[in-house]
Protein backbone atom coordinates (compact mmCIF):
# COMPACT_ATOMS: atom_id res chain seq x y z
CA UNK A 1 0.00 0.00 0.00
CA UNK A 2 3.15 2.55 0.92
CA UNK A 3 4.18 2.51 -2.48
CA UNK A 4 0.97 3.13 -3.97
CA UNK A 5 -0.39 5.57 -1.89
CA UNK A 6 1.32 9.54 -2.82
CA UNK A 7 1.98 11.80 -0.02
CA UNK A 8 1.43 15.39 -1.42
CA UNK A 9 3.10 16.98 2.55
CA UNK A 10 -0.65 19.08 2.33
CA UNK A 11 -2.64 16.47 4.60
CA UNK A 12 -3.48 18.66 6.77
CA UNK A 13 -4.63 21.67 5.34
CA UNK A 14 -8.40 21.51 4.51
CA UNK A 15 -8.04 20.72 0.63
CA UNK A 16 -5.02 18.81 1.04
CA UNK A 17 -6.77 15.43 0.83
CA UNK A 18 -7.77 13.02 3.36
CA UNK A 19 -10.47 14.87 4.66
CA UNK A 20 -14.03 13.99 5.42
CA UNK A 21 -16.82 16.71 5.10
CA UNK A 22 -19.75 14.14 4.83
CA UNK A 23 -18.49 11.54 7.41
CA UNK A 24 -19.23 9.38 4.64
CA UNK A 25 -17.03 6.64 2.54
CA UNK A 26 -16.61 6.55 -0.78
CA UNK A 27 -18.70 3.35 -1.30
CA UNK A 28 -21.95 4.56 0.69
CA UNK A 29 -21.82 8.00 -1.21
CA UNK A 30 -21.64 6.37 -4.49
CA UNK A 31 -24.58 4.50 -3.48
CA UNK A 32 -26.70 7.01 -2.43
CA UNK A 33 -25.49 8.91 -5.58
CA UNK A 34 -26.92 5.98 -7.52
CA UNK A 35 -29.93 6.15 -5.50
CA UNK A 36 -30.79 9.84 -6.37
CA UNK A 37 -30.45 8.90 -9.78
CA UNK A 38 -32.77 5.89 -9.89
CA UNK A 39 -34.85 7.81 -7.77
CA UNK A 40 -35.61 10.27 -10.76
CA UNK A 41 -35.57 7.38 -13.43
CA UNK A 42 -38.65 5.95 -11.68
CA UNK A 43 -40.18 9.93 -11.16
CA UNK A 44 -40.09 10.03 -15.00
CA UNK A 45 -41.72 6.60 -15.37
CA UNK A 46 -44.11 7.66 -12.70
CA UNK A 47 -44.56 11.20 -13.91
CA UNK A 48 -45.50 9.76 -17.66
CA UNK A 49 -47.90 7.64 -16.12
CA UNK A 50 -49.09 10.72 -14.12
CA UNK A 51 -49.56 12.52 -17.81
CA UNK A 52 -51.56 9.67 -19.40
CA UNK A 53 -53.85 9.31 -16.56
CA UNK A 54 -54.84 12.82 -16.99
CA UNK A 55 -54.93 12.79 -20.53
CA UNK A 56 -57.83 10.46 -20.25
CA UNK A 57 -58.53 11.47 -16.74
CA UNK A 58 -62.67 10.50 -17.45
CA UNK A 59 -61.79 6.97 -18.64
CA UNK A 60 -58.77 5.49 -16.36
CA UNK A 61 -59.86 2.25 -15.07
CA UNK A 62 -60.33 1.96 -11.32
CA UNK A 63 -57.91 -0.06 -9.73
CA UNK A 64 -60.02 -1.58 -7.02
CA UNK A 65 -61.90 -3.08 -9.80
CA UNK A 66 -58.91 -4.59 -11.58
CA UNK A 67 -57.27 -5.72 -8.34
CA UNK A 68 -59.86 -7.94 -6.66
CA UNK A 69 -58.17 -11.14 -6.13
CA UNK A 70 -56.96 -13.13 -3.40
CA UNK A 71 -55.21 -16.84 -3.92
CA UNK A 72 -56.71 -19.72 -2.83
CA UNK A 73 -60.17 -17.27 -2.59
CA UNK A 74 -62.41 -17.93 -5.94
CA UNK A 75 -64.79 -15.93 -6.72
CA UNK A 76 -64.31 -13.50 -3.35
CA UNK A 77 -64.20 -9.89 -3.66
CA UNK A 78 -61.01 -8.84 -1.74
CA UNK A 79 -59.95 -5.41 -3.63
CA UNK A 80 -56.60 -4.20 -2.38
CA UNK A 81 -56.06 -7.38 0.10
CA UNK A 82 -53.60 -8.31 -1.59
CA UNK A 83 -51.45 -5.76 -2.44
CA UNK A 84 -51.44 -4.50 1.23
CA UNK A 85 -49.83 -7.85 2.04
CA UNK A 86 -47.30 -7.20 -0.51
CA UNK A 87 -46.86 -4.14 1.22
CA UNK A 88 -46.29 -5.39 4.26
CA UNK A 89 -43.60 -8.47 3.21
CA UNK A 90 -41.53 -5.57 1.86
CA UNK A 91 -41.88 -2.98 4.64
CA UNK A 92 -41.23 -6.12 6.88
CA UNK A 93 -37.98 -7.11 4.69
CA UNK A 94 -37.08 -3.53 5.15
CA UNK A 95 -37.22 -4.06 9.00
CA UNK A 96 -35.33 -7.15 9.40
CA UNK A 97 -33.00 -5.04 6.66
CA UNK A 98 -32.21 -2.75 9.01
CA UNK A 99 -31.92 -5.55 11.95
CA UNK A 100 -29.05 -6.94 9.90
CA UNK A 101 -27.25 -3.14 9.32
CA UNK A 102 -27.74 -3.00 13.43
CA UNK A 103 -26.12 -6.03 13.73
CA UNK A 104 -23.00 -5.40 11.74
CA UNK A 105 -22.19 -2.73 13.71
CA UNK A 106 -22.06 -4.55 16.57
CA UNK A 107 -20.10 -7.16 14.74
CA UNK A 108 -22.96 -10.00 15.73
CA UNK A 109 -21.89 -12.32 12.62
CA UNK A 110 -25.06 -14.88 13.50
CA UNK A 111 -27.05 -11.90 13.97
CA UNK A 112 -26.66 -10.46 10.50
CA UNK A 113 -26.83 -13.97 8.59
CA UNK A 114 -30.21 -14.90 10.38
CA UNK A 115 -31.78 -11.39 9.74
CA UNK A 116 -30.10 -11.21 6.17
CA UNK A 117 -32.05 -14.63 5.77
CA UNK A 118 -35.27 -13.29 6.47
CA UNK A 119 -34.52 -10.17 4.10
CA UNK A 120 -34.12 -12.89 1.25
CA UNK A 121 -36.92 -14.66 2.46
CA UNK A 122 -39.10 -11.52 2.34
CA UNK A 123 -37.69 -10.66 -1.00
CA UNK A 124 -38.48 -13.95 -2.65
CA UNK A 125 -42.29 -13.63 -1.16
CA UNK A 126 -42.47 -10.25 -2.80
CA UNK A 127 -41.51 -11.43 -6.15
CA UNK A 128 -43.87 -14.91 -5.87
CA UNK A 129 -46.48 -12.34 -5.12
CA UNK A 130 -45.58 -10.25 -7.95
CA UNK A 131 -45.76 -13.00 -10.28
CA UNK A 132 -49.35 -13.85 -9.53
CA UNK A 133 -50.52 -10.48 -9.85
CA UNK A 134 -49.38 -10.36 -13.22
CA UNK A 135 -50.46 -13.75 -14.11
CA UNK A 136 -54.19 -12.88 -12.24
CA UNK A 137 -54.06 -9.14 -14.42
CA UNK A 138 -52.90 -11.12 -17.79
CA UNK A 139 -55.91 -13.67 -17.58
CA UNK A 140 -58.62 -11.34 -17.12
CA UNK A 141 -61.49 -11.58 -15.50
CA UNK A 142 -65.12 -11.02 -17.01
CA UNK A 143 -63.69 -10.21 -20.30
CA UNK A 144 -65.32 -7.41 -21.59
CA UNK A 145 -65.88 -5.91 -25.68
CA UNK A 146 -63.59 -3.59 -28.04
CA UNK A 147 -65.50 -1.07 -29.71
CA UNK A 148 -64.05 -0.04 -33.26
CA UNK A 149 -62.80 3.41 -31.70
CA UNK A 150 -60.33 1.08 -29.45
CA UNK A 151 -62.80 1.54 -26.49
CA UNK A 152 -63.57 -0.90 -23.91
CA UNK A 153 -67.11 -1.88 -22.75
CA UNK A 154 -68.16 -4.04 -20.24
CA UNK A 155 -71.12 -6.17 -19.58
CA UNK A 156 -73.32 -5.89 -15.97
CA UNK A 157 -77.12 -7.23 -15.08
CA UNK A 158 -79.66 -5.41 -13.73
CA UNK A 159 -78.80 -5.12 -10.12
CA UNK A 160 -75.41 -3.74 -11.56
CA UNK A 161 -73.41 -7.02 -11.25
CA UNK A 162 -70.58 -7.71 -13.28
CA UNK A 163 -71.31 -10.58 -15.84
CA UNK A 164 -68.16 -12.54 -17.58
CA UNK A 165 -68.79 -13.05 -21.35
CA UNK A 166 -68.33 -16.82 -21.66
CA UNK A 167 -71.26 -16.84 -19.53
CA UNK A 168 -73.69 -15.84 -21.64
CA UNK A 169 -72.35 -15.78 -25.11
CA UNK A 170 -74.32 -18.09 -27.67
CA UNK A 171 -72.85 -21.58 -28.00
CA UNK A 172 -71.36 -21.99 -30.99
CA UNK A 173 -72.03 -20.37 -34.81
CA UNK A 174 -69.49 -23.04 -36.24
CA UNK A 175 -65.97 -24.53 -36.25
CA UNK A 176 -63.52 -21.69 -36.31
CA UNK A 177 -61.21 -22.33 -39.40
CA UNK A 178 -57.89 -21.16 -39.05
CA UNK A 179 -56.64 -18.60 -41.75
CA UNK A 180 -53.59 -20.00 -43.34
CA UNK A 181 -50.68 -18.67 -46.22
CA UNK A 182 -52.38 -20.98 -49.11
CA UNK A 183 -55.90 -19.89 -48.74
CA UNK A 184 -55.94 -16.46 -48.37
CA UNK A 185 -53.67 -13.76 -49.61
CA UNK A 186 -49.64 -14.09 -49.10
CA UNK A 187 -49.50 -11.39 -46.19
CA UNK A 188 -52.37 -12.28 -43.96
CA UNK A 189 -51.74 -14.66 -41.25
CA UNK A 190 -54.24 -16.07 -38.61
CA UNK A 191 -54.89 -13.12 -36.18
CA UNK A 192 -52.79 -13.94 -33.00
CA UNK A 193 -55.15 -13.20 -30.75
CA UNK A 194 -57.40 -15.52 -29.94
CA UNK A 195 -59.87 -15.03 -26.77
CA UNK A 196 -62.09 -18.36 -26.12
CA UNK A 197 -65.13 -16.83 -27.70
CA UNK A 198 -65.65 -14.95 -31.10
CA UNK A 199 -67.42 -11.49 -31.16
CA UNK A 200 -70.42 -12.91 -32.71
CA UNK A 201 -70.80 -15.09 -29.79
CA UNK A 202 -71.21 -12.79 -27.26
CA UNK A 203 -73.60 -10.38 -29.61
CA UNK A 204 -76.04 -13.21 -30.00
CA UNK A 205 -76.02 -14.49 -26.09
CA UNK A 206 -76.19 -10.41 -25.79
CA UNK A 207 -79.41 -10.06 -27.86
CA UNK A 208 -80.88 -12.78 -26.27
CA UNK A 209 -80.89 -11.85 -22.92
CA UNK A 210 -82.98 -8.98 -21.65
CA UNK A 211 -81.16 -8.82 -18.47
CA UNK A 212 -78.04 -8.02 -19.57
CA UNK A 213 -76.46 -3.67 -19.58
CA UNK A 214 -73.10 -2.32 -20.83
CA UNK A 215 -70.91 -0.24 -19.06
CA UNK A 216 -69.07 1.99 -20.80
CA UNK A 217 -65.29 3.40 -20.22
CA UNK A 218 -65.84 6.75 -19.64
CA UNK A 219 -67.01 7.75 -16.25
CA UNK A 220 -69.26 10.24 -14.47
CA UNK A 221 -68.62 12.86 -12.04
CA UNK A 222 -68.62 10.98 -9.01
CA UNK A 223 -65.79 8.85 -10.80
CA UNK A 224 -67.98 5.79 -11.80
CA UNK A 225 -68.44 4.50 -14.65
CA UNK A 226 -71.29 5.45 -16.78
CA UNK A 227 -74.02 2.47 -17.42
CA UNK A 228 -76.29 2.43 -20.64
CA UNK A 229 -79.72 2.11 -20.68
CA UNK A 230 -80.80 -1.58 -22.20
CA UNK A 231 -81.87 0.09 -25.72
CA UNK A 232 -78.55 2.22 -25.99
CA UNK A 233 -76.32 -0.87 -24.53
CA UNK A 234 -77.78 -2.99 -27.52
CA UNK A 235 -76.99 -0.18 -30.30
CA UNK A 236 -73.32 0.30 -28.46
CA UNK A 237 -72.95 -3.18 -29.45
CA UNK A 238 -74.43 -3.78 -32.83
CA UNK A 239 -72.78 -0.38 -33.93
CA UNK A 240 -69.22 -0.09 -32.33
CA UNK A 241 -68.30 -3.66 -31.18
CA UNK A 242 -65.82 -5.17 -33.06
CA UNK A 243 -63.77 -7.87 -31.12
CA UNK A 244 -63.64 -9.54 -27.71
CA UNK A 245 -60.95 -8.84 -25.17
CA UNK A 246 -60.21 -11.28 -22.51
CA UNK A 247 -57.19 -10.54 -19.96
CA UNK A 248 -54.77 -7.61 -20.54
CA UNK A 249 -52.11 -7.50 -22.74
CA UNK A 250 -49.66 -4.84 -24.30
CA UNK A 251 -52.24 -4.13 -27.20
CA UNK A 252 -55.46 -5.17 -25.49
CA UNK A 253 -57.08 -4.73 -21.88
CA UNK A 254 -60.12 -5.78 -20.98
CA UNK A 255 -59.73 -3.30 -17.79
CA UNK A 256 -60.14 -0.40 -19.69
CA UNK A 257 -57.44 1.82 -21.27
CA UNK A 258 -54.84 -0.42 -22.76
CA UNK A 259 -52.06 2.76 -21.50
CA UNK A 260 -53.13 1.28 -18.02
CA UNK A 261 -51.86 -2.07 -18.76
CA UNK A 262 -48.95 -0.67 -20.56
CA UNK A 263 -47.49 1.37 -17.40
CA UNK A 264 -48.59 -1.30 -14.96
CA UNK A 265 -46.35 -3.63 -16.42
CA UNK A 266 -43.30 -1.41 -17.28
CA UNK A 267 -43.31 0.22 -13.69
CA UNK A 268 -44.21 -2.91 -12.00
CA UNK A 269 -42.00 -5.27 -14.25
CA UNK A 270 -38.81 -2.33 -13.63
CA UNK A 271 -39.58 -2.43 -9.97
CA UNK A 272 -39.84 -5.88 -9.63
CA UNK A 273 -36.60 -6.38 -11.48
CA UNK A 274 -34.89 -4.19 -8.49
CA UNK A 275 -36.40 -6.41 -6.01
CA UNK A 276 -34.89 -9.32 -8.13
CA UNK A 277 -31.46 -7.76 -8.63
CA UNK A 278 -31.45 -7.01 -4.36
CA UNK A 279 -32.27 -10.64 -3.74
CA UNK A 280 -29.12 -11.54 -5.60
CA UNK A 281 -27.28 -8.78 -4.42
CA UNK A 282 -28.23 -10.23 -0.62
CA UNK A 283 -27.70 -13.53 -1.33
CA UNK A 284 -24.20 -12.59 -2.34
CA UNK A 285 -23.62 -10.80 0.48
CA UNK A 286 -25.22 -13.29 2.20
CA UNK A 287 -22.66 -15.45 1.79
CA UNK A 288 -19.84 -13.17 2.28
CA UNK A 289 -21.56 -13.24 5.78
CA UNK A 290 -21.01 -16.77 5.87
CA UNK A 291 -17.75 -16.91 5.10
CA UNK A 292 -16.37 -14.34 7.56
CA UNK A 293 -15.71 -11.35 5.11
CA UNK A 294 -16.61 -8.56 6.71
CA UNK A 295 -15.75 -10.58 10.31
CA UNK A 296 -12.07 -10.34 8.60
CA UNK A 297 -12.33 -6.44 7.12
CA UNK A 298 -13.83 -5.68 10.71
CA UNK A 299 -16.23 -3.83 9.58
CA UNK A 300 -19.53 -4.89 7.83
CA UNK A 301 -20.05 -1.81 5.61
CA UNK A 302 -21.32 -3.53 3.22
CA UNK A 303 -24.34 -4.66 4.85
CA UNK A 304 -25.33 -1.34 5.27
CA UNK A 305 -24.29 -0.42 1.64
CA UNK A 306 -26.72 -3.16 0.20
CA UNK A 307 -29.30 -2.43 2.83
CA UNK A 308 -29.52 1.35 1.67
CA UNK A 309 -30.09 -0.54 -1.46
CA UNK A 310 -33.01 -2.90 -0.50
CA UNK A 311 -34.27 0.61 1.27
CA UNK A 312 -34.74 2.46 -1.72
CA UNK A 313 -36.12 -0.47 -3.34
CA UNK A 314 -39.28 -0.87 -0.92
CA UNK A 315 -39.10 3.27 -1.20
CA UNK A 316 -40.20 3.29 -4.56
CA UNK A 317 -42.81 0.61 -3.85
CA UNK A 318 -44.25 2.68 -1.37
CA UNK A 319 -45.28 5.21 -4.27
CA UNK A 320 -45.93 2.34 -6.67
CA UNK A 321 -48.45 1.46 -4.00
CA UNK A 322 -49.75 4.34 -4.17
CA UNK A 323 -50.22 5.62 -7.59
CA UNK A 324 -51.44 2.20 -9.44
CA UNK A 325 -53.75 1.20 -6.49
CA UNK A 326 -54.87 4.03 -4.29
CA UNK A 327 -55.25 7.41 -5.87
CA UNK B 1 -22.12 8.55 10.62
CA UNK B 2 -19.84 6.13 13.11
CA UNK B 3 -21.67 3.72 15.19
CA UNK B 4 -24.16 6.46 17.12
CA UNK B 5 -27.79 6.78 16.13
CA UNK B 6 -30.23 9.71 16.90
CA UNK B 7 -33.22 7.86 18.69
CA UNK B 8 -35.89 10.47 18.93
CA UNK B 9 -38.71 10.43 16.25
CA UNK B 10 -41.51 12.54 15.73
CA UNK B 11 -39.22 15.94 16.64
CA UNK B 12 -38.17 14.32 19.97
CA UNK B 13 -41.42 13.22 21.22
CA UNK B 14 -40.85 10.04 21.30
CA UNK B 15 -37.80 8.56 22.48
CA UNK B 16 -36.14 5.14 21.77
CA UNK B 17 -33.71 3.25 24.26
CA UNK B 18 -31.77 1.31 21.57
CA UNK B 19 -31.98 1.50 18.13
CA UNK B 20 -33.37 -2.12 17.96
CA UNK B 21 -36.04 -0.83 19.51
CA UNK B 22 -36.59 2.55 17.26
CA UNK B 23 -36.63 0.13 13.97
CA UNK B 24 -39.70 -1.96 15.59
CA UNK B 25 -41.44 1.39 16.35
CA UNK B 26 -40.83 2.94 12.95
CA UNK B 27 -42.36 -0.25 11.46
CA UNK B 28 -45.39 -0.09 13.96
CA UNK B 29 -45.58 3.51 12.53
CA UNK B 30 -45.13 2.70 9.11
CA UNK B 31 -47.66 -0.53 9.36
CA UNK B 32 -50.60 1.57 11.16
CA UNK B 33 -50.33 4.68 8.30
CA UNK B 34 -50.67 1.91 5.84
CA UNK B 35 -53.65 0.29 7.36
CA UNK B 36 -54.79 3.24 7.35
CA UNK B 37 -54.41 4.13 3.57
CA UNK B 38 -56.20 0.42 2.63
CA UNK B 39 -58.72 0.99 4.99
CA UNK B 40 -59.35 4.22 3.29
CA UNK B 41 -58.87 2.79 -0.09
CA UNK B 42 -61.70 0.22 0.51
CA UNK B 43 -64.39 2.37 2.40
CA UNK B 44 -63.31 5.80 -0.01
CA UNK B 45 -65.64 8.06 1.83
CA UNK B 46 -68.18 9.96 -0.45
CA UNK B 47 -67.30 13.58 1.19
CA UNK B 48 -63.73 12.77 0.55
CA UNK B 49 -64.30 11.84 -2.74
CA UNK B 50 -66.95 14.99 -3.94
CA UNK B 51 -64.60 18.02 -1.90
CA UNK B 52 -61.53 18.90 -3.74
CA UNK B 53 -58.60 20.92 -3.23
CA UNK B 54 -56.26 22.20 -5.58
CA UNK B 55 -58.38 20.05 -8.66
CA UNK B 56 -57.70 17.14 -5.91
CA UNK B 57 -60.13 15.17 -4.27
CA UNK B 58 -59.26 15.24 -0.70
CA UNK B 59 -58.87 11.56 -0.76
CA UNK B 60 -56.07 11.34 -3.25
CA UNK B 61 -54.35 14.26 -0.70
CA UNK B 62 -54.86 12.19 1.85
CA UNK B 63 -53.02 9.02 0.17
CA UNK B 64 -50.34 11.41 -1.33
CA UNK B 65 -49.56 13.19 2.20
CA UNK B 66 -49.45 9.74 4.02
CA UNK B 67 -47.01 8.05 1.00
CA UNK B 68 -44.58 11.38 1.42
CA UNK B 69 -44.47 10.50 5.44
CA UNK B 70 -44.19 6.63 4.96
CA UNK B 71 -41.13 8.00 2.83
CA UNK B 72 -39.89 10.17 5.55
CA UNK B 73 -39.29 7.64 7.98
CA UNK B 74 -37.97 5.40 5.35
CA UNK B 75 -35.12 7.50 4.67
CA UNK B 76 -34.63 8.53 7.90
CA UNK B 77 -34.77 5.50 9.97
CA UNK B 78 -34.23 2.85 7.92
CA UNK B 79 -31.50 4.62 5.50
CA UNK B 80 -30.02 6.68 8.26
CA UNK B 81 -30.41 9.98 6.84
CA UNK B 82 -31.16 11.55 10.21
CA UNK B 83 -27.05 10.05 11.75
CA UNK B 84 -25.91 11.52 8.57
CA UNK B 85 -24.26 14.89 8.59
CA UNK B 86 -26.19 18.17 7.16
CA UNK B 87 -24.05 18.14 3.46
CA UNK B 88 -25.12 15.01 2.74
CA UNK B 89 -28.29 14.95 3.77
CA UNK B 90 -28.74 18.12 1.45
CA UNK B 91 -27.50 17.03 -1.56
CA UNK B 92 -29.57 13.92 -1.43
CA UNK B 93 -32.88 15.22 -0.63
CA UNK B 94 -32.91 18.94 -1.63
CA UNK B 95 -32.02 17.60 -5.28
CA UNK B 96 -34.09 14.58 -5.62
CA UNK B 97 -37.15 17.17 -4.22
CA UNK B 98 -36.25 19.89 -6.31
CA UNK B 99 -36.11 18.26 -9.64
CA UNK B 100 -38.84 15.54 -9.15
CA UNK B 101 -41.12 18.74 -7.99
CA UNK B 102 -40.59 20.09 -11.42
CA UNK B 103 -40.40 17.11 -13.54
CA UNK B 104 -44.41 16.43 -12.04
CA UNK B 105 -45.58 20.24 -12.16
CA UNK B 106 -45.01 20.57 -16.18
CA UNK B 107 -45.69 16.95 -17.10
CA UNK B 108 -49.33 16.63 -15.45
CA UNK B 109 -50.24 20.64 -16.61
CA UNK B 110 -49.22 19.21 -19.97
CA UNK B 111 -51.59 16.17 -19.45
CA UNK B 112 -54.38 18.26 -18.17
CA UNK B 113 -54.18 20.60 -21.30
CA UNK B 114 -54.41 17.78 -23.59
CA UNK B 115 -57.40 16.25 -22.00
CA UNK B 116 -58.91 19.54 -22.23
CA UNK B 117 -58.44 19.44 -26.07
CA UNK B 118 -59.90 16.37 -26.46
CA UNK B 119 -62.96 17.45 -24.49
CA UNK B 120 -63.48 20.49 -25.90
CA UNK B 121 -61.64 20.15 -29.69
CA UNK B 122 -62.20 18.34 -32.76
CA UNK B 123 -59.94 15.50 -32.21
CA UNK B 124 -61.45 12.03 -31.20
CA UNK B 125 -60.38 9.49 -28.67
CA UNK B 126 -58.72 7.96 -31.01
CA UNK B 127 -55.36 6.80 -29.08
Amino acid sequence: MEATVVKTGTEDKTWGGGNQPLKASYGKMMMWFFIVSDALTFSGFLASYGFSRFKFVDAWPIADEVFTHFPFLHGVEAPMYYVAFMTFILIFSSVTMVLAVDAGHKMKQNKVILYLFLTIIGGLIFLGSQAWEWATFIKGDYGAIETKGGQIIQFLDKEGERVAIRDFAAVNDGDRIPQTRENGLWFTEDAEYLPSVTFNQVKEGFLANDNLLVRLQHKDEHGQHIILSREESIAKVVNDGQLVVEGANLRHNEYGHPLFANFFFFITGFHGFHVATGVLINIIIFFNVILGTYERRNSYEMVEKVGLYWHFVDLVWVFVFTFFYLV
Amino acid sequence: MAHEHKLAIFRGAVKFKSNVSKIWGVFIFLSVVTIIEVALGIVRPDFLIDNRFLALKLLNWIFIILTIVKAYYITWDFMHMRDETTGLRRAVIWTSIFLISYLIVLILIEGDYIFEVYKSGYIKFDF
